[in-house]
């Protein structure tokens, strides 16, 4: 029981409690720079979650093997090779996609979020956890950009993957889909998300005097 | 050529600045930008690398990489290359500083091992290839756009040192008001996006 908790917990530590874009602010330029539709988001997000899935497993498989002096350099040959991978994939099948992410598909490998759990997680832990790991986090990945994308998306475009979102004469707000625009959601965002951790600290707190009484 | 070039420096610096219009080292940029001196030092270490990545970049994928490019090296190799190249380039950086220049590597040394995951340094290796520029443009613009990313950066810090006396709601302290000035200056430099016509 006790083993199963925690490997449940290892998947869901991703997605909410150590969420990589809202908590961790990892992995920033990708998220601020692909996400001017939610459908770039989610190319993004689930290309980076599979070089991370991908990295994770193979890092953590070698992990003995590697000199402790070497293994930045040996983490970024493996993510490297995965990106490697998306990148030929993207441009076979998804030619539009490609296009739209341009120069962050290779961009992926420094992406901070992969490298990070790569170091901090995946070499220090067995593959099944580490493949885990990086399927929990990847989730939250791809489901912050797809949010942050689709919120620029409806102001700034008036469209929701493509699709028309308010009627037809309501303007759009282009400055959303603008550099600065991108800045300020991911601002709010994470004020919202600040506000909401601290309004549950406050009552938690609040509970614990009271159970004290 | 010269006003090429120095289109190329206007560009980089003010029109696609790296941070504020290409979305480029944006983790250095927050997590480096709260005091004064270390943004400095950053910016420094950051100009350093970037022009000398651009440089030994261009000649290895002109050089190597594009000879064998029938049996799909540029392909293949491209982004593997250019990271190894960097991580390299920032040791064998780090080891020489350490030897003939100590002060220099008191100041940026800590810098310098973070800049091998920085995405501005291989993304600026990625553009010059993609630009197709020549060897001297490439060098200019490598090093001109360092030189954009440290303005982003030592504005962000003058503004941050004074956060600090500044009462903020305590959700948006930390990184969501960074974000949100940063919004701001985003918005102010779109204004020399006039300033070149493509």
């Amino acid at each position: 029981m006790e083993e199963k908790q925690s490997i449940f917990k290892v998947f869901v530590n991703g997605i909410f409690r150590e969420n990589p874009v809202f908590v961790l602010v990892l992995g920033m330029c990708p998220t601020l720079a692909v996400t001017t539709s939610a459908i770039n988001g989610l190319g993004m997000g689930l290309a980076a979650s599979f070089v991370l899935i991908c990295s994770n497993l193979i890092v953590s498989l070698v992990r003995r093997f590697i000199p402790d002096k070497v293994r930045i350099p040996a983490f970024i040959v493996v993510i490297a090779t995965f990106v490697t991978i998306v990148q030929f994939v993207m441009k076979g099948f998804f030619p539009s996609l490609d296009k739209a992410l341009g120069i962050f598909i290779p961009l992926i490998v420094v992406n901070c979020i992969i490298l990070g759990r790569a170091e901090a997680f995946a070499s220090k832990n067995d593959p099944f956890r580490a493949v885990l790991d990086g399927l929990g986090m990847g989730i939250g990945f791809t489901l912050s950009l797809v949010l942050i994308g689709s919120i620029r998306e409806i102001l700034g475009a008036n469209k929701l993957f493509g699709y028309l979102f308010f009627p037809q004469e309501f303007p759009p707000l282009v400055f959303m889909i603008l550099p600065p625009g991108g800045f300020l959601t991911m601002g709010l965002l994470l004020m919202f998300f600040n506000w909401i951790s601290h309004r549950r600290a406050i009552t938690e707190a609040k509970k614990q005097i009271a159970a004290k009484e | 050529m010269i006003a090429k070039l120095f289109i190329i420096v206007i560009a980089s610096i003010f029109v696609n600045n790296f941070v504020f219009s290409r979305f480029l080292g944006i983790c250095p940029y927050l997590g480096v930008s709260k005091q004064w001196s270390s943004a400095m030092g950053m910016g420094l270490a950051v100009i350093f690398v970037m022009t000398m990545a651009s440089f030994i970049t261009w000649i290895i994928f002109n050089f190597i990489l594009l000879p064998f490019e029938k049996i799909g090296a540029v392909d293949v190799l491209q982004t593997i290359a250019f990271i190894l190249t960097i991580a390299a380039l920032v040791q064998v950086v780090e080891m020489i500083m350490k030897k003939t220049a100590p002060a220099l590597y008191k100041a940026l040394g800590i810098y310098l091992p973070l800049i091998t995951t920085n995405c501005a340094v291989l993304g600026v290796t990625l553009l010059n290839i993609k630009e197709s520029y020549n060897l001297i443009e490439t060098v200019v613009h490598g090093f001109s756009a360092g030189v954009g990313f440290t303005l982003a950066l030592l504005l962000m810090a003058g503004i941050r040192e004074r956060l600090e006396y500044a009462k903020l709601p305590k959700a948006v302290q930390g990184f969501a008001i960074a974000f949100i000035i940063a919004s701001l200056m985003s918005l102010s430099f779109l204004g020399f996006s006039g300033l070149i016509s493509e």
